[in-house]
């Protein structure tokens, strides 16, 4: 299981701005080790994120998002106390979501 | 006294074996996400990308915003961010036209946020970085902006 996310949402002006650090290697298949052998592809392929329960983003990356990626959205109506939950899934099938509270 | 064949056979039923019962290693076993348009994120070029997609070809418009910097330091870490005030997004693009792979990330947009995504991209050499908004309407638009980047990202 991979590291926690750090998620911050915060309230301003009708809207909530989400920003998302998430804990990941994200290879890009293009490099190679020190034998030469390529060095296979793993990296974050979808993100969702969820408003009180109720999916309102759906992203898919590539592997030429940066390792550690960072995100920011903003979720139109939500306030403070509202849930904001975050989804990645990876190409090995690894997963992690994780929650957090406009503040 | 085991003949060849048997020993392979027997062998590729151990390895099946090992595959049900997930024992073997998960890295033999990448696979995509359900739904994942692999075929637009392995486009060599924009053209291809968005024919992977199913869209036209995109016409530049002051409407959409590329942030991006002008000198990035270290191509492993671009912050890059596409935006459009435009009503009736579908789907924001980020793409880096001299990258192995042009497509850096999809994002869908639906009504309860704002067509407006940061994040960060590696690129591997100076290259102009799309922003392009896929509309409700079928139509396509694209803003650009020229990085320069003195360290890449894809070297190993």
């Amino acid at each position: 299981m991979a590291d926690p996310m750090r998620i911050r949402a915060q309230a301003a002006d009708g809207k909530a701005t989400v920003r998302v650090l998430m804990s990941h290697e994200m290879e890009t298949g293009q490099r190679k080790d020190a034998a030469g052998n390529t060095i296979p592809a793993w990296h974050i392929q979808q993100v969702s994120a969820r408003w009180n329960g109720a999916t309102v983003m759906n992203a898919q990356w590539g592997p030429a998002v940066a390792k550690n990626p960072y995100l920011q959205f903003a979720v139109k109506g939500a306030k403070a106390g509202d849930k904001i939950s975050i989804t990645w899934l990876d190409n090995r099938g690894d997963n992690r979501t994780d929650e957090a509270v406009v503040s | 006294m085991q003949t060849r064949r048997e020993i392979l056979s027997g062998s590729a039923s151990v390895a099946a074996m090992l595959a049900a019962t997930g024992l073997l290693p998960r890295l033999a076993h990448a696979q995509n996400v359900p739904g994942y348009k692999a075929s637009a994120f392995e486009s060599k070029s924009i053209a291809d990308a968005m024919a992977a997609l199913g869209v036209a070809m995109p016409s530049e418009s002051t409407d959409i915003r590329v942030t991006a910097p002008d000198i990035a330091e270290n191509g492993a870490v671009v912050p890059v961010g596409a935006a459009t005030s435009l009503a009736g997004v579908k789907s924001i693009l980020i793409l880096v036209e001299k990258n192995p792979n042009v497509l850096a990330a999809m994002f869908d947009v639906s009504d309860a946020v704002e067509a407006d995504f940061s994040t960060r991209v590696k690129m591997g050499q100076s290259s102009n970085v799309f922003a392009v908004a896929l509309m409700g309407d079928g139509r396509s638009l694209f803003a650009q902006k020229d990085v320069k980047v003195t360290l890449g990202g894809c070297g190993g």
